[in-house]
């Protein structure tokens, strides 16, 4: 549904991406990770067809958007940062005139309008003016208005800034209804937004993707050998040294009665002799589990630690 | 077309929305009426004397009212346009709903056009109001059609004219003031360049003189429908939207 390849944006001197590449599939719902700053909205503005690229190449549903605009500009439906909304308008009018834009056939226009009220639960607003409504319900007449000529792909910037929690939920679950019959990309840089909707990430910083792939593959593709941690009733420093002592173990820290354990990548499984030693040296084992990695520490890892950047793309 | 006429519809819709429209056309009402009030009684008041005196045959109504009123409506158009053009590009670049637009399936000649067509509705509007004039002089005398007539094609080329220069520096700035204020000054020099004439060599001024909007705008005065002087209006009107394209391109690359 859309390939990207060595995309690449200055602005003057500055490079804002560069050389991205990415493939996304229809009815996938990606989302697109990053810190302030790293380029997903230039990005965005791309794929819609907003600004032209340096260099580099964009196919959305078989169109270049460079070449082929305004076939690109039909199938794509975008909610900018701020929603393109305006004030003076009521919600009603303003999707029709949004509809008109995206060339939905005139008696189709009333059916389009009210297909996207309802998605967006709009339907209460519909004849209130838009500067008169709250900045959710502005941000869900842009979502509308992107909705509105039921568009193949979606794209859509920070659909849920600056709204509250119970509204969040709401624009969520809409997103994730889309999903199947429309192909979506979101960005956000909030990290419960993207897990809680997306099946594939990609996270940018600094205009470059540094990783791309499902939510589980990219917590586990990123530990950093495996980690368990443990509780015990007695700690002491003898089954500590222990365990420590056991090949295939790469570390043990304690933290009162919890222990972390690492254990060496490509090792064999310890598991079991981790525990036995444990018991053995009278520790009392109360629980032990997998260390989860959240998606938090990944993005932290990703964007902060540019050295191991080179590697993990290769990978 | 049809987004030219999208796009047209609602930025005229917009105009009535807002205060906009009213203040426009209410403000050109009252100095249109009070201007031929003053015309009219004046030309009254010279054919009296003309015929206490019997200094022959007096002023003629195209050159005592149709003249100066039309003139002067040009010159208060000068005034008003800036304000029905500052918003139309300036608005859409500061709260970006200018996105939507460059989004859409239109071309940026349709978005132009449209929001030309929104101006030139509008400033119509405004001028069919001033039909009503023509019909009191009609009812009450013998005026000579042609002038008006070439008056309202002239007026209409000349607003045309500005409405292009005000579509061109809303396109440059955010700022509604800014690009109100260049426009006034841009129209007010074009039309007022022709003064150079004649303190300029004999080239220049025949050049200064081809540039200036209002002395296309004498042979509409007289009734004479020059097509020299209607290519000028509208090469103006394409060379000024032509220039407002190259902006909003530039303004994507960016």
């Amino acid at each position: 549904m859309i390939q990207v390849s060595h995309l690449t944006k200055m602005y003057g001197h500055r490079t804002a991406i560069e050389d991205l590449n990415f493939e996304i599939q229809k009815g996938e719902v990606v989302g697109f990770l990053g810190p302030n700053g790293a380029g997903k909205t230039t990005t965005m503005k791309i794929l819609t067809g907003f600004m032209p690229a340096t260099s580099g190449k964009a196919t959305l549903s078989g169109f270049d958007v460079f070449e082929k605009p305004i076939e690109v500009k039909r199938r794509v439906g975008y909610l900018p940062e701020t929603p393109p909304v305006y004030h003076e308008m009521s919600v009603q009018d303003y999707l029709e005139y949004a509809a008109r834009l995206h060339q939905v056939a005139k008696k189709s226009v009333k059916k389009a309008v009210n297909d996207a009220l309802e998605k967006t639960a709009l339907g209460d607003v519909r004849s209130r003016l838009i500067g008169n409504l709250s900045k959710g319900y502005k941000q869900r007449v842009g979502l509308a208005q992107a909705l509105v000529h039921n568009p193949e792909i979606l794209v859509l910037d920070e659909p849920t800034i600056g709204l509250d929690p119970k509204q969040i939920i709401e624009i969520r679950q809409l997103v994730k209804g889309l999903a199947g019959e429309h192909t979506v990309i979101l960005s956000s840089h909030i990290l419960p937004e993207v897990t809680a909707t997306c099946q594939r990430i990609i996270v940018i910083n600094k205009g470059r993707i540094v990783a791309e792939d499902t939510l589980e593959r990219l917590t586990t593709r990123l530990k950093k050998g495996l980690i368990y941690s443990m509780v015990v009733k007695n700690p002491s420093r003898e089954g500590i040294d222990a365990i420590k002592g056991i090949s295939g173990v790469s570390g043990v820290s304690a933290a009162g009665p919890k222990l972390v354990v690492e254990l060496s990548p490509g090792g064999s499984d310890v598991r079991d002799r981790v525990v036995e030693t444990a018991v053995h040296k009278g520790m009392g084992v109360l629980e032990f589990s997998a260390e989860r990695v959240s998606l938090e520490e990944v993005f932290l890892q990703l964007t902060t630690e540019e050295n191991h950047t080179e590697t993990r793309r290769m990978s | 077309m049809s987004n030219v006429w999208t796009i047209a519809w609602k930025d005229f819709r917009t105009y009535f929305t807002s205060p906009i429209a009213y203040i426009v056309i209410a403000g050109f009402m009252v100095i249109m009426g009070w201007m031929f009030f003053f015309n009219l009684s004046h030309f009254n008041l010279q054919n009296l004397q003309y015929q206490q005196y019997n200094m022959g045959k007096g002023v003629s109504i195209t050159d005592g009212i149709i003249r100066p009123l039309y003139g002067n409506m040009n010159v208060i158009f000068l005034f008003l346009v800036p304000f029905i053009t500052m918003r139309l590009f300036a608005e859409e670049k500061k709260v970006q709903t200018i996105s939507l637009l460059l989004t859409s399936p239109v071309s940026l000649t349709e978005i132009i056009l449209g929001k030309f067509l929104s101006a030139f509705m509008l400033t119509t509007i405004m001028l069919g109001i001033t039909v009503v004039y023509p019909i009191i002089l009609f009812s009450t005398g013998n005026p000579d059609f042609g002038p008006i007539l070439s008056s309202y094609v002239g007026t209409l080329l000349l607003t045309s004219c500005y409405i292009s220069i005000g579509i061109l520096f809303s396109s440059v700035t955010e700022n509604q003031i800014v690009a109100g204020a260049l426009t006034f000054a841009a129209g007010l020099f074009f039309w007022l360049v022709s003064w150079a004439t004649q303190s300029a060599g004999p080239v220049w001024s025949d050049l200064l003189m081809y540039l200036s909007l209002i002395s296309h705008y004498n042979n509409f005065s007289q009734g004479i429908l020059n097509t020299s002087d209607i290519f000028y209006y509208l090469s103006f009107i394409t060379v000024g939207l032509f220039i407002t394209h190259r902006v909003l391109d530039s303004y994507r690359w960016r």
